[in-house]
Parts: C-alpha cells; sequence; structure tokens
C-alpha cells in the first residue's frame, strides 16, 4: 500500500438477513430475505483528503460509514489502513483501531449519554486510550479540546440537555477529537441542523482538517454541502458507488444519468428559471434490486445490456464511472 | 386595509403565547401578512423562529397551553381565531387544508387510502359514498399514483414516503380549499422525491387556484415555489417581500446572512459565511431587535427599542440600520 493512502476498501460488501416467521415460512414457503445493504465497493482515501459518499435514503452510505469504523463486520471484502502517523501500527492491517478512527454521527441528541457531564464525555476516549495520565492532564485536556470546537472550558460541567443542537454537534467533533485521530467518519454531522448553524459546523470541521490534517470520510445527502467540504464524492445507488471523481469534475461534468438526475434535483437558489426535471420513480427496495444496472428502470438510457449487465466501475475521462452507456458512448456529453 | 378588495387570508398583529408555571413564554409576536387567492407565500426561518406555530394557529391546531393571546386572523374577511372548536373544525379541511410533514402521521395506519379519502368528503361536501369515491380515484390519479384503483384499497404504511406525501396532498386537496397550509413538505423526503412533490404542488396550485402557506427552513424549497417569502425570527416576521427581492438583494442582516450561510455548488469558497450564535430559546429573547447579539451591524438602539416591520425600497424590513441607512441620505438632500 502506497504511503500517503489513508484508508483503501475492497470490495466491500454488507449483506443483512430477514428471515420471515417459522410459519410463514411452512406454510406460505416464504424464504430468508437477503438485503444487499453494500454490494461491492472500493474506494480509496488519501491522507488528509475529504471523501462524500451521497445518495438518497436506502443506498447504504450509512453502512458504509459503519463498516468502515467497524460497528459492522463486512460480509465479504477488506478495510485496509495504512500511512498515517509513524507511531501507528503496520500498514496492512486489516479492522481499525480505535484510537485511529472516530465516527461523528448524524443525530446530536442521541449520541451524547445525556447523564453524563460534558467534560466525562470528551474524556473518555482519553482515559480509554491512557493517552493521558493523571486528573489534571486529563481535564486540561478536556479544556483544550473544548475550546478548540468553540465551546467555552466552563462547559464541560453542563449537562448535554444544556445546549443546543449546533453547540452538542460541537461536543460530539470535541470527543472525536479526543482520541487524536487521523481518520474521522462523518455520518450526516449537519443534517440535524439548521443552516445558520450548518455553515458554523461546517467552517469548524474543514479548519480541523487543515489543522491536523484530518482525513474525512464524509456521509450526506445534500450536494451543496458536499460540494464545499470535499475533495472527492462517490455517487450510490442500492448498495453499489456509479459514480467517483474528485468534486470539480464530477459536478462540473457528471457522467452517470443517476448523477446527472441528483444534480438537477437540487433546489434553484438563483432562480435562473430552470425547472426543475424531477427524476421519475423512486428507489427500489434493495432487497429485490432490479437486475443489471439497479438504476435501469428510471434511467431514459437503458437498453437490454443495462437490464442484464451489472456495469462495472471504470476509469472513464478522468472519472470513475459504472455505466454501460457511458463506456459505449450512447450518452451524449452533459453541459459544462 | 388600504386595499379595496379583502385578502384571503389577512393576519394582523398576531401574538401566540404559552403560559407557564415560570412565565409566559411568547411564541409568536406581532405577525402580520396577507394571503391573495392563488398565491404561495413561503414561511421561513430557523426552528424555533415560530413558523409552525403561526401555521398551527391559522388553523386552530395549538397545543395546549398554547393560546392566541391578541391580533386577528380572517379568512376571506371572516375572523376564524376566536370561533368555538367545532365551527373551526367545519372550516379545517373544508376550507383550509393542511399538510404536514411526516405523512405517516397526518394519515390514519388503520384506515385505508379510500376509507380516509371518502369519509373526508363525504363530511366536508356532503356527497354521496359513490360519488366521492370516483372523486378520490380522480385525484389520486392527478397526484400521480399510478393504478389508483386498486392503490387506493391499500393502507398507509403500503406506501413509500413519496407516494404518502402524494396521498397527504390529495386528502388536503380533496374539499377544493381555498387555502392550504404545508408545513415542511418536503423536509422528510430525498432530493428527486422532493423536486417531484414540489413539481406537483406547484401545477395542483396553478390548477385549482389554492393559495398555499409554505413553511420551511429550506431557502431553495422556498426560491422554486413561492411569490413572496417572510422571514421570521424569534417570533417575529423580519423581512417580507417577492421572493426574488428577499432571496437575491435581502435587506435585513439576518436574510443576508442566512443566505450566505447556505453552501452554493460552484462557489469555491474556503469558509462559509456563518452568523454566529443560535436562535434564542423562547425563555430568553434578547430585548430589543432580537437578533441585535448575533448581529454584525447592530447599534444601541437596536439594543433597546424594537425595529417594526416597514417598508424599505422593494421589501418591507424590521431593522434600524435598514431604516436609518434609508431616511439619512434623504435628510440631506
Amino acid at each position: 500500500m502506497t504511503e500517503n493512502v489513508m484508508i483503501r476498501v475492497e470490495n466491500l460488501r454488507r449483506y443483512f438477513y430477514s428471515t420471515p416467521p417459522l410459519l410463514n415460512r411452512l406454510i406460505e414457503g416464504k424464504r430468508r430475505q437477503t438485503i444487499r445493504a453494500v454490494d461491492g465497493i472500493d474506494f480509496e482515501i488519501k491522507t488528509g483528503r475529504c471523501l462524500s459518499l451521497v445518495g438518497e435514503s436506502g443506498c447504504g452510505k450509512s453502512t458504509v460509514a459503519r463498516l468502515v469504523v467497524g460497528l459492522y463486520k463486512p460480509t465479504t471484502g477488506r478495510v485496509e489502513f495504512g500511512g498515517g502517523r509513524p507511531d501507528s501500527p503496520a500498514a496492512g492491517e486489516t479492522g481499525p483501531s480505535p484510537q485511529r478512527v472516530q465516527m461523528i454521527f448524524q443525530d446530536p441528541y442521541a449520541s451524547l449519554n445525556p447523564r453524563w457531564r460534558v467534560s466525562d464525555i470528551v474524556a473518555e476516549p482519553i482515559r480509554h486510550e491512557h493517552r493521558r495520565k493523571g486528573r489534571m492532564a486529563i481535564s486540561q485536556r478536556v479544556d483544550e479540546l473544548l475550546s478548540l470546537v468553540g465551546l467555552s472550558p466552563g462547559d464541560g460541567r453542563k449537562y448535554p440537555h444544556e445546549f443546543s443542537g449546533g453547540q452538542r454537534q460541537r461536543v460530539s467533533i470535541a470527543r472525536a477529537l479526543a482520541g487524536d485521530p487521523d481518520f474521522l467518519v462523518c455520518d450526516e454531522p449537519t443534517s440535524a441542523l439548521d443552516v445558520s448553524v450548518q455553515a458554523q459546523i461546517l467552517n469548524l470541521m474543514k479548519r480541523l482538517q487543515q489543522q491536523y490534517r484530518l482525513t474525512y470520510l464524509f456521509i450526506s445527502h445534500d450536494l451543496a454541502v458536499v460540494y464545499y467540504i470535499s475533495d472527492d464524492v462517490g455517487v450510490m445507488y442500492l448498495g453499489r458507488l456509479c459514480e467517483l471523481a474528485d468534486t470539480k469534475t464530477l459536478f462540473a461534468r457528471p457522467k452517470h444519468p443517476y448523477t446527472r438526475f441528483l444534480l438537477d434535483a437540487i433546489p434553484d437558489l438563483d432562480m435562473s428559471g430552470r425547472e426543475r426535471l424531477p427524476v421519475g420513480g423512486e428507489v427500489p427496495s434493495p432487497i429485490n434490486p432490479p437486475t443489471g444496472c439497479s438504476f435501469h428502470p428510471r434511467c431514459p438510457h437503458a437498453d437490454i445490456r443495462c437490464k442484464t449487465e451489472v456495469p462495472r466501475l471504470n476509469e472513464h475521462g478522468g472519472t470513475r464511472v459504472a455505466c454501460h452507456a457511458v463506456e459505449e458512448g450512447r450518452l451524449p456529453d452533459s453541459k459544462d | 386595509m388600504s386595499t379595496s378588495h379583502a385578502s384571503l387570508l389577512e393576519i394582523s398583529d398576531l401574538k401566540v403565547e404559552f403560559p407557564t408555571r415560570r412565565g409566559t413564554l411568547v411564541a409568536v409576536n406581532g405577525v402580520s401578512f396577507n394571503i391573495e387567492a392563488g398565491e404561495v407565500l413561503g414561511l421561513v426561518g430557523e426552528s424555533g423562529a415560530g413558523k409552525s406555530m403561526t401555521g398551527n394557529a391559522i388553523i386552530g391546531l395549538l397545543e395546549a397551553p398554547g393560546r392566541i393571546a391578541g391580533g386577528a386572523i380572517r379568512l376571506a374577511g371572516r375572523r376564524i381565531d376566536d370561533l368555538p372548536y367545532e365551527e373551526m373544525r367545519k372550516i379545517r379541511g373544508r376550507e383550509i387544508g393542511a399538510i404536514f410533514q411526516d405523512p405517516l402521521t397526518s394519515l390514519n395506519p388503520l384506515y385505508t387510502i379510500e376509507r380516509q379519502l371518502v369519509e373526508t368528503m363525504m363530511t366536508h361536501l356532503g356527497i354521496s359514498k359513490r360519488k366521492a369515491r370516483e372523486r378520490a380515484i380522480e385525484l389520486l390519479h392527478e397526484v400521480g399514483i399510478p393504478s389508483a384503483e386498486e392503490r387506493i384499497h391499500h393502507y398507509p404504511h403500503q406506501f413509500s414516503g413519496g407516494m404518502r406525501q402524494r396521498v397527504v396532498i390529495a386528502l388536503a386537496l380533496c374539499s377544493d380549499p381555498k387555502l392550504i397550509i404545508a408545513d415542511e413538505p418536503t423536509t422528510a423526503l430525498d432530493v428527486s422525491i422532493q423536486a417531484q412533490i414540489i413539481g406537483l404542488m406547484k401545477k395542483l396550485c396553478r390548477d385549482h387556484q389554492t393559495a398555499i402557506l409554505l413553511i420551511t427552513h429550506d431557502m431553495g424549497v422556498i426560491a422554486e415555489t413561492a411569490d413572496r417569502v417572510a422571514v421570521m425570527y424569534a417570533g417575529r416576521v423580519v423581512e417580507i417581500g417577492s421572493v426574488r427581492d428577499v432571496v437575491r438583494r435581502g435587506q435585513h442582516p439576518y436574510t443576508t446572512g442566512l443566505m450566505g450561510s447556505i453552501p452554493k455548488i460552484g462557489d469555491d469558497v474556503e469558509r462559509l459565511s456563518q452568523i454566529d450564535g443560535a436562535m434564542p430559546g423562547l425563555t430568553e429573547v434578547p430585548s430589543g431587535c432580537a437578533f441585535h447579539p448575533r448581529c454584525g451591524v447592530a447599534m444601541a438602539v437596536c439594543r433597546q427599542d424594537t425595529p417594526i416591520l416597514q417598508r424599505c425600497e422593494h421589501t418591507e424590513v424590521a431593522c434600524w440600520q435598514v431604516v436609518n441607512a434609508r431616511t439619512e441620505p434623504k435628510g440631506e438632500t
């Protein structure tokens, strides 16, 4: 693995099984069902960069986040960590080590223990990792972290309910930073926040990334947020990546029909009078995904090959796209 | 009113209070606006601004102990804020429809879609069951539910989120109301579904000449859908004007701050412009202009006196800075 790759994900799959009750299986002959939440994903993130995964609900982006931090075990495939700090374990190790990977969750109301004081919440990773010894050293570090995320050290004595949503998310960030991570997985960290607070949190996250050379895996459904925060973007649909490119390229020249649809669906703040072209239909169930390219029932460019053959993520003009139509050159280039 | 005709909905100086043990909390403080027939008025603001409270006050669904403490709400000239519960019940659903954020909670999970639609129409329109059924299928077609004849027998849980919201829209439209209160109708939906629902609402509003009060925190949705916008902050309207003027050249520092803090695709900025702090809680609304602690251009007067909404240039604004900037040069010339 090359020196500056923080994380590499190879052929990652995670299936969930839903088993109907015994009688339904015996009498109605219902089978055990497989939900292919993540169905073969490859990507890597270089140190100090931010990869965002976007997609609609149910596309498996949060499952990827959980697989990467080790909250789920992959069904197949591997997550490798490498590079990073010199004191880190040897490259090629599988499974994340907690001190290097931390996660920020979407709901700041559910992810902080309501019975703990904020200082204890932030101190937990420090205690767990034995990074600082002694009460004084730990509380000093906690104060430092709270100031770093824009809270005052005195806030450590409060309980989570005394804070607003944005401040709670700052506590989550302080807690994530307490373990001195190299890599942060952020699962929709601003979706529960108001726009003015969202801007504060995004600015904070970007500043911290530069200050500590953090690597981010950022999960979001908001394309504008993704444009602001990320260096690379992966678009997911039904457990697979359909397009992966650097942010500028992806937004300027989207290739996959689904990416184009998503970009067209963004509300137009400039009021240029552009009519949104709604994508017909909805995301199909991952229990019974369509055959071939899973986007084909909604895709205007689908042909027989799309219905039968799963497209692979291939290099195509600077981006990686999984689309037969793009590969065959059937698709007109999008506007620049 | 200075206008010769009565607006469809007139809200004047509306005040909503919550008496609590620790004192009275004012959730909506002197809000006034009008909605004309067929118009879409957007009501934006962050959580806690009082926009949903305003909507709930109009349809008479304030949760106790919340109550309307002052002002008046007139629907087509008739006062509706002081009606007894039963009277209001007839107006709600018949003349004012409602669409809420979570379609699952606004549909009864134990009834089929048919029963909910048919019952509503029989109650409000007094038509026969057969007629109501025919119209229900027609409506489901209109809101874009495929094979409506079969799907009408389904229960809400058998629909996806986007389809459910379509059913709710059909339910809101079924008695042909003049006004629909849509409280965050697309917030729980994915962007592609959101685009479908917004397109649908715009079309129906045009076809049926229905006015909509669109309550949302999403400026993008407002920019696409509304004719006029009112921006709310801490229980007051701070700016109101045509959607173009407010979104593109809003004058209130909160409006411009809010617009600036939205990340935009194609804007390459290192930092988003941000408004520091957060919306004050109802127990701690600052004196004077409630926005002054977060405002970059606050003056001494902002801390003491509450600015009132007045017309300045292209929008109506409640801000001392804007008012002064306009009056001073005039005094010189």
